[in-house]
């Protein structure tokens, strides 16, 4: 749910909720939007070598 | 055939055989899709829930996977927050271990919930009064930080580790690991508490009420306690049955002892904990509730004294006392009778404050409930161990899961099988 949805109300229950709920997702969002971002760059530059790990 | 697909230097049964396996379990697979569909087609008439039972053997199964899947959170939060390197060699598995528990939650509730297409109103039409609604976001999360945690081992796949692109993702997620491990605890520590809030607040039922601290019942902390105390103890279970299926060894000894050790004190902590708790409730809070101890364990055989003395002693003090002592865990057979005991201990835990609170009368001129599932209800609740064995029989087959399998189980005929991997064939990863 959206702050600008109909059923919203600004009330800390909502904004507890709602907030743990987005904080998280933008962690998981962003952190694997990196991975991914970080991985194309680096294919072109031409890593890949089985060097790692 | 499939030797392409094998990590290096491990040795794996003949496909046929490995075939043979995945069809003896996907019949039971099927039996329990089977009953999925008549649920969802025809409704929860299927099942034995009534007016008593709106929780019933699904809720349990459904506590008691997330309680043992707990492993895979409390053994990254070692591993990557706490720097227990050593974990390193389990942590796949323990990852492995609970995507299937979640994802086997996830789809028990895609059941539970009578209509699955309607899933999706818990996150828009939140309930933020309920305790539900945060399990839902926070098991919902996590399965997809579970998710994040094992694609990196599918990437790790001998075939399509050599695109480049995969290599480089796998690595980077690696790195990263700690940022989703943290978040990952995170959210366990919030959805194992919530599924305990859920009873603890059930102020019309003596039996699961508790008090405790702020918004957060007693059973809030017992249970994200519990999860996290069982969960490794689930992980090393799997492991070892998995080394006498393969009868290989897998995982070094210092490996599962350290884990064992750790899981031992946080039941020893956990117990007592509960004791005190179950000291309390029993003397201030059932009574003042109107209700005292006996009226909770003397109604019927199903739910006698024993049930408290398995669930405490046998399921608690017993494995923790076990797993503590050096001598006693060193011990391969105390170590896997302790490890089951946890387990069932934490199931049965599980069972009581899901069932045993349905069933306990709380009205003068009310009776026990005793309830018994349908068999649409049984076959459903097997079907996710029938996919959580298909996958683990792809994964051990296909992926790099134990770091010291190469290792402990050195193969002689090795430079045949590097010969036959790079045949021009397999080096085609879409054919792989």
């Amino acid at each position: 749910m959206f702050p600008f949805s109909f059923e919203w109300i600004w009330d800390a229950g909502h904004m507890v909720f709602h907030g743990g709920l987005w904080y998280a997702l933008n962690i998981i969002g962003i952190g694997i939007t990196y991975c991914i971002i970080k991985a194309a760059v680096d294919t072109i530059k031409g890593k890949g070598s089985h060097d790692h790990h | 055939m499939d030797s392409a697909l094998i990590p290096k230097g491990v040795k794996r049964c003949p496909l046929w055989q490995f075939l043979l396996g995945l069809g003896i379990v996907g019949v039971v697979l099927a039996w329990g899709v089977y009953a999925m569909l008549l649920c969802w087609f025809k409704g929860l008439n299927q099942t034995n829930m009534n007016d008593y039972y709106g929780f019933a053997l699904w809720i349990w199964a459904d506590l008691a996977v997330i309680a043992v899947g707990g492993g895979a959170f409390f053994s990254g939060l070692l591993k990557y927050i706490i720097g227990k390197d050593e974990l390193k060699y389990i942590i796949n598995y323990a990852v492995l271990i609970g995507f299937i528990c979640y994802s086997s939650a996830l789809l028990i509730l895609a059941i539970d919930i009578g209509q699955p297409l309607r899933g999706w109103f818990i996150f828009w039409h939140a309930n933020v009064h309920s305790m539900l609604t945060e399990v839902a976001f926070c098991l919902s999360c996590y399965f997809s930080v579970l998710t994040i945690e094992y694609i990196p081992l599918i990437l790790e796949n001998r075939q399509i580790d050599r695109v480049p692109f995969f290599h480089n993702l796998s690595h980077n997620m690696h790195e990263t690991m700690a940022v989703f491990a943290a978040t990952g605890a995170f959210l366990s520590f919030f959805h194992q508490g919530s599924l305990g809030g859920v009873a603890g607040v059930l102020f019309g039922r003596p039996f699961s009420f508790r008090e405790g601290l702020l918004i957060w019942p007693w059973t809030f902390f017992l249970f994200t306690w519990s999860a996290a105390a069982y969960g490794p103890c689930f992980t090393l279970l799997i492991t070892w049955i998995t080394e006498k299926v393969t009868r290989k060894k897998l995982v070094k000894d210092n490996v599962v002892e350290l884990l064992a050790k750790i899981s031992g004190w946080m039941i020893f902590t956990y117990t007592i904990a509960k004791i005190f708790d179950t000291t309390r409730w029993a003397n201030i809070t059932a009574p003042g509730l109107g209700q005292t101890l006996a009226d909770f364990y003397t109604g019927t055989a199903m739910y006698g004294y024993w049930i408290l003395f398995a669930e405490i002693v046998l399921g608690g003090l017993v494995p923790a006392i076990i797993l503590i002592s050096a001598p006693l865990r060193k011990n391969p057979v105390w170590r896997v009778t302790a490890i089951i005991l946890a387990v069932m201990g934490v199931s049965l835990n599980r069972w009581v404050m899901v069932l045993q609170v349905m069933a306990v009368p709380v009205m003068p001129f009310d009776k026990w409930a005793l309830y018994y599932p349908s068999w649409q209800e049984v076959a459903t609740t097997i079907l996710p161990v029938a996919y959580g064995i298909i996958l683990i029989m792809i994964s051990y087959r296909y992926l790099p899961i134990f770091p010291q399998e190469a290792e402990l189980n050195p193969i002689d005929d090795e430079p045949a099988v590097v010969a036959e991997i790079n045949t021009p064939a397999d080096l085609e990863p879409a054919q792989a």
